[in-house]
């Protein structure tokens, strides 16, 4: 990979291409392609606005309401923001640890926000558009006949998600706009009922969540020289992991492993994130450029979600799952998989091990029963690190003595993954690129590759009346030469 | 039915919370309530048994302030979105078996969605227009509005 995309030479020699989704508010994607005189890729930015303000909208409140009120940052994964918050206010309020009743409850809570989010993805599999584009060459369309083969994909992931909300609904109250992670603890008991009625249809869930891993599987080694190669930026991997190693989507410690597989920084203590991390920023970008800040701004950069949680963790410990990782890895014949199509491989099997948690803590007393609420000596700040659907989430809180938050800091995934989706851009655009017009193709791969990221491009606000996609070709005079309309 | 969508944290796109919050005030036994920050596939689950379904959004570019329309099923779903329209839900209904029942839009212009602002003036003159457009819907399927 050239290492000069970033910072061209000469930029007013530079033909510029904006693939602009035009959407209403804030949370587009916008992609600018700057090309040399001789029509090559050779700078590639993907501009997300997002998160703007977020910070100020949450300081001087009191911290009670920050868990409700957090939700509202993100309609899609609203669970993640609620439990990284109540995580880092259980600091604040002397809650180390919360009870055993308050972690299974929001183990489950979590949980179930992985399953119902995997699962939509699950669901968009019906459509061989998510993973490639309909104008795929011929040697591609074996993925329309593998999923053509499966007609339930639809129904399966539509019951997923809808099971996965039950569970969100029966822990947190309501399917959205749930209250029950609360500093300290957890204000609700799973009733009996809940209990029942969600035990009743676990086993299908692991089922079908099985076959999601089968099919997802299926279409990867159907066609290895497209996924193992298609947009693949290697890089490390960073996430959580349990002490012992093991998967932890909840709680745990923060592992850096290198792109070639080696553990590069372990054992960190994830409330020490901002010793670990540096937020770079480039005058372009809304969105701040994270690091792992010994490491630099060049080799410190990561990927987290899915891709990286399955392989930087050393087992994951529920079983199906667990066959599953050993698989991946296995096809990966000991080298790490950097692809982005991999990540749907690797989310597939975060949903099996989704329901398998599920399917494991749902007879466990202490969640129909038990101390809800932990309590000791104050503190001024607390961080909380939980494992996303989309990757790492980090919430920071101080808080005064009268009670209000005066000052926080929110990194989301989306963010970790800044450098590693304009990376992978770049790698689709300087491959796909004719040198002379901008083609459906292009446009469908590079959206194929910024979707593999699965990035939160739409935060909490989804009014009718998106705009259609806008192309624009500029040449190096700065003319507008060519523009593509694509309705959305 | 009616579903409504929207954040009341973000300005204008509180107007479907709004309209179903007034709405939740009168206790209709005969209507059922469905709030969401956006539209997704489960929704589609959400419309088993439902004689008619009313979905309510913020619209952003509009001319009318407010719109009621009949819905029809979207040719495909979008698959890069984080949100379905109220046609893809209809879609995604058919997609799994479903027959979805006979369903209307109400759009309602919104202005200012900035993040912690509450519903601006005009939205919440235009929320007044769309409740009575609303009332007239489920009048005419015999559900009086009002306690």
């Amino acid at each position: 990979m050239r290492s000069d995309l970033e910072t061209a030479a000469n930029r007013e020699t530079l033909r510029r291409v904006a693939i602009d989704p035009i959407s209403r508010v804030e949370g587009h994607g916008k992609v600018t392609l700057l090309l040399d005189e001789a029509g090559q890729v050779h700078e590639a930015r993907l501009h997300i606005v997002e998160f703007r303000g977020f910070e100020a909208f949450i300081e001087g409140r009191p911290y009670w309401e920050v868990p409700v009120m957090v939700q509202r940052l993100c309609g899609i994964c609203p669970v993640s923001h609620h439990l990284a918050a109540a995580k880092a206010l259980d600091y604040v309020v002397g809650a180390m640890p919360v009870t055993a009743t308050a972690d299974k409850m929001r183990r489950l809570m979590h949980y179930g926000q992985i399953l119902q989010s995997h699962a939509l993805h699950f669901f968009h599999l019906a459509s061989p558009d998510l993973l490639f584009g309909f104008d795929a060459p011929v040697a591609q369309r074996n993925i329309a006949g593998v999923i053509a083969a499966h007609p339930d994909i639809a129904r399966q992931g539509v019951g997923l998600r809808r099971f996965g909300q039950q569970v969100i609904a029966a822990t947190a109250g309501k399917r959205i706009h749930g209250t029950a992670a609360v500093p300290g603890g957890i204000n609700r008991h799973l009733s009996a009922t809940d209990r029942d009625a969600l035990q009743a249809e676990a086993d299908p869930m692991v089922a079908w969540s099985q076959a999601a891993v089968a099919l997802v599987r299926k279409l990867h080694t159907a066609d290895p020289a497209l996924y193992d190669r298609f947009g693949a930026v290697p890089s490390s991997l960073m996430s959580l992991v349990r002490a012992d190693g093991a998967m932890d989507l909840y709680d745990g410690q923060l592992r850096l492993r290198g792109a070639d597989g080696t553990v590069l920084r372990d054992g960190v203590p994830s409330h020490t994130y901002m010793d670990f991390i540096t937020e770079a920023v480039k005058p372009w970008s809304y969105m701040k450029f994270p690091y792992v800040t010994d490491l630099g701004p060049e080799a410190g950069w990561y990927k987290v979600g899915p891709l990286a949680r399955v392989q930087n963790c050393d087992f994951i410990p529920t079983p199906l799952a667990e066959a599953e990782r050993r698989a991946f890895r296995a096809y990966g014949a000991g080298a790490l998989l950097h692809a982005p199509l991999a990540y749907h491989w690797a989310r597939m099997i975060e949903m099996l091990h989704a329901a398998e948690v599920i399917r494991d803590l749902l007879p466990d007393p202490d969640l129909t029963g038990g101390e809800r609420m932990a309590e000791g000596p104050r503190a001024a700040a607390g961080v909380g690190v939980i494992e996303a659907p989309r990757g790492t989430l980090i919430h920071h809180y101080w808080v005064g003595e009268d009670d209000l938050v005066r000052w926080c800091n929110l990194i989301v995934s989306t963010t970790h993954n800044n450098e590693a989706m304009n990376r992978a851009v770049r790698e689709v655009a300087r491959q796909d690129f004719n040198g002379r017009t901008l083609t459906d193709s292009l446009l469908n791969h590079i959206e194929v590759a910024i979707r593999a990221y699965d990035p939160c491009l739409s935060c909490a606000t989804h009014a009718l009346g998106k705009m259609p996609l806008v192309v624009t070709v500029v040449d190096a005079g700065g003319a507008c030469v060519d523009q593509r309309v694509r309705n959305g | 039915m009616v579903l409504a969508a929207g954040n009341d944290a973000r300005g204008d796109d509180g107007i479907g919370p709004a309209l179903l919050a007034r709405l939740a005030a009168l206790s209709l036994p005969a209507v059922v309530l469905v709030d969401a920050f956006q539209f997704q596939v489960e929704h589609a689950l959400d419309l088993v048994g439902a004689d008619a379904a009313l979905f309510i959004d913020a619209h952003l570019g509009q001319a009318d302030a407010v719109r009621l329309v009949p819905l029809q099923p979207a040719g495909a779903v979008a698959v890069q979105s984080h949100a379905l329209t109220p046609a893809e839900v209809l879609r995604v209904s058919l997609q799994i078996g479903q027959t979805p029942p006979p369903s209307w839009l109400l759009s309602v212009r919104g202005d200012d969605f900035s993040l912690g602002a509450p519903l601006s003036p005009i939205a919440r003159s235009r929320v007044d227009m769309a409740w009575t457009q609303l009332c007239a819907w489920l009048d005419a399927r015999e559900v009086a509005c009002q306690p």
